[in-house]
């Protein structure tokens, strides 16, 4: 989230869309049901099926599964058309007037620089014009034919209503009411939120979906305000925080990035992640790479990272590959080449793609370890449960180690929410058996290798053997021990420049202001330095106090970055450093510093008129309605079809799914098309149950018992199937049989004229726990994800149904 | 929180004394805001937890209500109806089902079993299991077809509004965990005045008929909704229209019950003026003697 779940009470329009927030996040829908009642906010929910969260909206649109980018470039489209943007927010914040390179241009449905054999593109032509003095050129006036906002304008101009309703099913009606809406909040004292999850990440195209609505909210200054914001809502407690300190194969702790196998050294590292700005007088906290990433070894490393040995980058893994994505791993599993797997929190067999590849790959481990409060379906991978897990155990070899684990209330620890929020909490229970903590399992396993490679040598055991760990208790570190390691502190006396003592040896650091590149400070995520400080323990704080009312509470907790609880707060104020909502200011310049009730994302102390831009992210200082070369399928975001999908791409039809997405050559394979399976499958959670945990608990299975998929009234009729009868629900890699819920909250939309129709499954059942056995949506879901982060689209692909006979019990 | 502890009796079933009171106690209220309600089930856990309620893991019977049905382990439930409006745009109607607690309960008109059910002073209808004879009047007896009666014990049950909960000053269990604010807790004017807030939200939001349910039929409810289509309760899920105490109820506790006392006043009046005119019913030595051929033709 750039904002807080308390924050939306602010909006004065919500959309969900991408998202079912009622549905899968209940408890922080209060702030929504906040914002409609304070603040007679307006809810508009846009989804293929009506949800619970239509079920309290104002306005509902459908809109087929996949299409997200169709219908908001339509969006921006209108908003252009009508003139429904705010002019001095896009003038001065956003890089609308920016001038583009020549040689850039899209032409149907391409981008300049594609290569067909790479199935990749050249991005040197996506970006700048430069001018003499090597900053970006621009046009103010926004007259130039190549400024960021015109080309916007031309992209975007296919997209019209007609084309929004032929490509998305949407009707025309709907679409311009929501459009309506949303232009409401152009107003410079209107906010709209947006909030989306898995409903826009779950497809090839995820990260554009995300983009496409980013610049909406660029286009109605919605960024940076109270009310605004582009707002995540993560999946998992704490799947922030695992973010946050590393969990993408490709990045480390703070969201710094593994090198790659072609920078060898240090330097080529830090070559091309050093700052340049590309207008004059920005400022970027990039521009700090260096200082976080010697910090981050020094933590890791200690005394072993010094100047000479570049702070021991050569123990830094080098990636060859862009990622090692789980979808990536499933790969290399099924070929055989990975065989050892540990498998912490995380139970694959249910919830990636294309179950039976996920249980062939994990067939062909030598070992499996699983680390897990409850019983997975993943553990017990090579259980014959007839249809719903046919396997064969006496051809599995794979050696199966469960170690369980504690769960929250168990432990003592900090889980990051969707606010960024770092929320201490506080052991309520013992664990029952012998469950041990993941500190405790992942010290053991580190304890061990060390002890082996001490003994042994290989290859290059350094980064082993040289791992600080001079923890109190090294058996089981703790939570408050692993906490100050990642704020971090001072390692030697810290002076500055007059010689004055800024921080003692050992002192635990106020922020990663005082973080440095010459080795004198550690931290083991930078973006965590301020949660344990001198001054204790800053994510256990519980003081409510909230500064105008306005959700801030900036001393509940501790949100990263430095407390911050408003990502690019500056842009709430104008140019000239006045509050663009006088009713909901969060920091405003008073003349001499930034104050207000939130710690400004800017110099606090940087003029107005200096003219730095309050993304300060970025090179330009400016948010990007052009992404230059930053997303792997095109500066602007583009429409393109699921994988599976029942119809061509309207807009380009040589070009229908995403071209840079990657697939594997057996993936391909098991692509399906139309004529077999001619609906559209689309999957989802029920709020009754959390993933594939609460089913092991009896309440939850009361409360939703047993499998099923939702089909529309219409092709129930078609079918010949009654409401609660069997059905067998097929796609290409698998088939399930479950219960079928024929219900009017799905409908068939008209898609270029053609009726098309969405089948809806839950996610939640599998063959273990209290609730009745299931399949599991993942049989049907093709192996494929987003170009940039890889996701899985589990959201839109091809499946057929008919009848199915009772099963035998 | 108020005084709203009380467990003064007000009515009892079956007895037409109750104890004075020496104290005033205001009503209590639930509102179930159903606009704000997103079908969560929060509160239906909830009462589970609270009141140590299992019911058996069940099917997938067509619709997101589970279990199907109230029974005496689920004492809530979340009802789900798809409702499209004369221009066939869709609401999905979802409603807390449970005891209303009515003003004048016909559950507790109708059960014949002496303290099986009470009402208390703060207006909380309550089974007391140790009374209840399993007859099943205070079913037929509800005009919301709320309680069940279980094979296992022969009792009723259904929702206490948490009784044991509020007699100790805390509100009940499926208030505390609902997630939106959709079900509230408090005096029963306060909560209706706080409905009327809602209800002209609701209406500037184009629910041109939307409004509070209380229904006079059985004096006013201390559980009350607000439906967006307040003129048509039936669209939740068969929420009565226009609920009242059964008219079988009604006439066997009321217009029967001083027909039934004067038919006994009657016979012993009748009796008594027959033994008046008539004198007692004497043996006579022909039935002695009849009756010792019948017990000496009964020996062997």
């Amino acid at each position: 989230m750039t904002n807080t779940w308390q924050d939306i009470k602010n909006a004065n329009v919500i959309l969900v869309m991408g998202g079912n927030a009622a549905e899968a996040h209940p408890c922080g829908f209060k702030w929504v049901v906040e914002a409609k009642m304070h603040n007679h906010a307006r809810l508009v929910v846009v989804d293929p099926r009506f949800t619970r969260t239509a079920s309290v909206a104002d306005l509902y649109a459908p809109i087929r599964p996949g299409t997200d980018i169709a219908f908001l470039n339509g969006v921006m489209r209108y908003l252009i058309g009508k003139d429904a943007i705010q002019h001095e927010y896009v003038a001065s914040f956003t890089n609308a007037s920016l001038i583009v390179k020549e040689g850039f241009g899209f032409q149907d449905g391409l981008f300049s620089g594609f290569s067909p054999e790479k199935n990749d593109y050249d991005r040197s032509s996506w970006d700048y014009e430069l001018g003499e003095d090597g900053f970006v050129k621009s046009d103010p006036t926004l007259q130039h034919p190549r400024c960021v906002y015109n080309l916007l304008k031309q992209h975007v101009d296919r997209y019209t209503p007609e084309m929004v309703e032929r490509v998305c099913g949407t009707p025309q009606d709907k679409f311009l009411a929501v459009c309506e809406l949303i232009a409401t909040t152009a107003a410079p004292d209107k906010a709209l939120t947006s909030m989306y999850a898995l409903g826009w990440t779950q497809h090839s195209v995820g990260s554009q979906n995300i983009r496409a609505m980013a610049m909406v909210q660029l286009l109605l200054g919605n960024i940076g305000v109270a009310g605004g914001g582009m707002n995540a809502l993560r999946g998992h407690s704490n799947i922030q925080g695992l973010t946050d300190v590393g969990l993408l194969s490709n990045l480390m702790p703070g969201y710094l990035n593994l090198p790659k196998d072609s920078e060898p050294s240090f330097a080529d590292y830090m070559k091309t992640r050093a700052f340049r700005p590309l207008r004059p007088g920005q400022t970027s906290f990039w521009q700090n790479y260096g200082k976080f990433i010697v910090s981050l070894q020094k933590s890791n490393y200690g005394a072993v990272a010094t100047a000479d040995n570049d702070w021991a980058y050569d123990y830094l893994p080098k990636l060859d590959v862009p990622t090692y994505d789980i979808l990536r791993a499933f790969e290399l599993m099924a070929q055989g080449k990975i065989n050892g797997y540990i498998c912490q929190g995380f139970n694959p067999l249910q919830s990636f793609p294309n179950k039976k590849k996920i249980r062939a790959a994990l067939g062909k481990l030598k070992f499996l370890v699983v680390m897990d409060p409850l019983e997975t379906e993943t553990a017990s991978f090579w259980q014959n449960h007839g249809d719903k897990n046919p396997s064969d155990p006496s051809k599995i070899a794979t050696e199966v180690f469960v170690l369980p684990t504690t769960c929250f209330a168990e432990e003592d620890g900090s889980l990051t929410n969707s606010s960024r929020w770092l929320q201490w909490h506080w052991k309520a229970a013992d664990a029952p058996g012998e469950a041990k903590s993941d500190i405790a399992i992942m010290s053991g396993l580190f304890r061990r290798m060390r002890a082996m490679y001490a003994k042994d040598g290989g290859a290059f055991p350094d980064p082993i053997l040289n791992l600080t760990w001079n923890y109190t208790n090294p058996i089981e570190p703790g939570p408050d021990e692993l906490a100050r390691e990642m704020n971090g502190k001072a390692l030697v006396e810290v002076k500055d420049a007059s010689g004055a003592v800024t921080l003692r040896a050992g002192q635990l650091l106020d922020g990663f202001a005082q973080l440095r590149d010459d080795g004198t400070t550690a931290s083991g995520c930078w973006i965590y330095s301020g949660c344990w400080t001198e001054r204790g323990n800053m994510m256990a704080r519980r003081d409510a106090t909230d500064p105008r009312d306005q959700g801030l509470a900036p001393n509940w907790a501790f949100a990263w970055p430095v407390n911050r609880r408003i990502l690019y707060n500056r842009a709430s104020a104008d140019p000239s450093g006045k509050p663009w909502n006088p009713a909901k200011p969060l920091i405003q310049w008073n003349g001499s510093a930034w104050s207000g009730i939130d710690v400004p994302d800017y110099g606090p102390a940087v003029k107005p008129e200096a003219g730095v831009g309050p993304f300060i992210m970025l090179a330009e200082g400016m948010a990007r309605l052009f992404a230059r070369d930053q997303m792997r399928e095109g500066p602007y975001p583009e429409h393109y079809e699921p994988f599976e999908s029942p119809v061509p791409n309207l807009l380009h039809p040589k070009v229908g799914p995403n071209p840079v997405a990657r697939v594997f050559a057996g993936d391909r394979a098991d692509f399906g098309t139309a004529e077999q399976f001619p609906y559209v499958g689309t999957t989802y959670r029920l709020t009754e149950h959390f993933h594939f945990w609460t089913k092991h608990a009896k309440i939850n299975a009361i409360l939703q018992p047993e499998e099923f998929i939702e089909i529309s009234e219409v092709l129930a009729k078609e079918k010949g199937i009654a409401q609660g009868e069997w059905v067998r629900l097929s796609s290409n890699r698998g088939f399930v049989v479950c219960k079928a819920y024929v219900t009017k909250r799905l409908k068939p939309m008209l898609v270029d004229g053609k009726p098309i129709h969405t089948i809806g499954m839950p996610i939640h059942w599998g063959f273990t726990g209290a609730a009745r056995k299931g399949f599991g949506a993942n049989v049907l879901t093709p192996f494929v994800g987003d170009a940039n982060a890889e996701t899985p689209e589990f959201k839109a692909f091809l499946v057929n149904v008919e009848k199915a006979a009772v099963p035998v019990a | 929180m108020a005084d709203f502890q009380s467990l003064d009796v007000l009515r009892r079933s079956a007895s037409t004394e109750t104890t004075p009171q020496i104290r005033a106690h205001p009503e209590v209220a639930k509102l179930i805001d159903v606009s704000r309600c997103i079908g969560c089930k929060a509160c239906q856990a909830a009462c589970m937890e609270w009141n140590d309620l299992r019911d058996d893991v069940g099917y997938f019977e067509g619709s997101y209500n589970n279990p199907g049905d109230l029974d005496p382990s689920t004492w809530t439930l979340m009802r789900f109806t798809e409702w499209e409006d004369p221009k066939g745009n869709l609401e999905w109607l979802i409603r807390k089902d449970g005891c209303m607690h009515c003003a004048e309960p016909g559950c507790l008109e109708a059960c014949p079993s002496p303290g099986a059910i009470v009402q208390y002073a703060n207006g909380i209808v309550d089974f007391i299991s140790e009374n209840c004879i399993g007859c099943g009047y205070c079913v037929k007896g509800c005009p919301f077809n709320i309680p069940r009666i279980s094979q296992a014990d022969h009792k009723a049950y259904k929702c206490t509004l948490c009784s044991d909960r509020v007699a100790v000053g805390m509100e009940p269990a499926c208030v505390k965990a609902c997630p939106t604010g959709a079900i509230l807790f408090g005096t029963k004017s306060d909560m209706t005045a706080w409905a009327g807030e809602r209800v002209e939200d609701l209406k500037s939001r184009g629910f041109d008929e939307a409004g509070l349910y209380d229904p006079a039929g059985v004096g006013g409810t201390h559980v009350m909704y607000v439906l967006h289509h307040a003129d048509t309760p039936s669209i939740y899920a068969g929420l009565p229209d226009q609920p009242s105490i059964s008219p079988v109820v009604q006439a066997w506790k009321g217009v029967m019950k001083p027909i039934a006392m004067a038919g006994l006043a009657f016979t012993a009046v009748v009796g008594f003026v027959h033994w008046m005119v008539a004198g007692p019913n004497e043996v006579q030595p022909e039935d002695e003697a009849r009756g010792r051929d019948v017990l000496n033709e009964k020996q062997p």
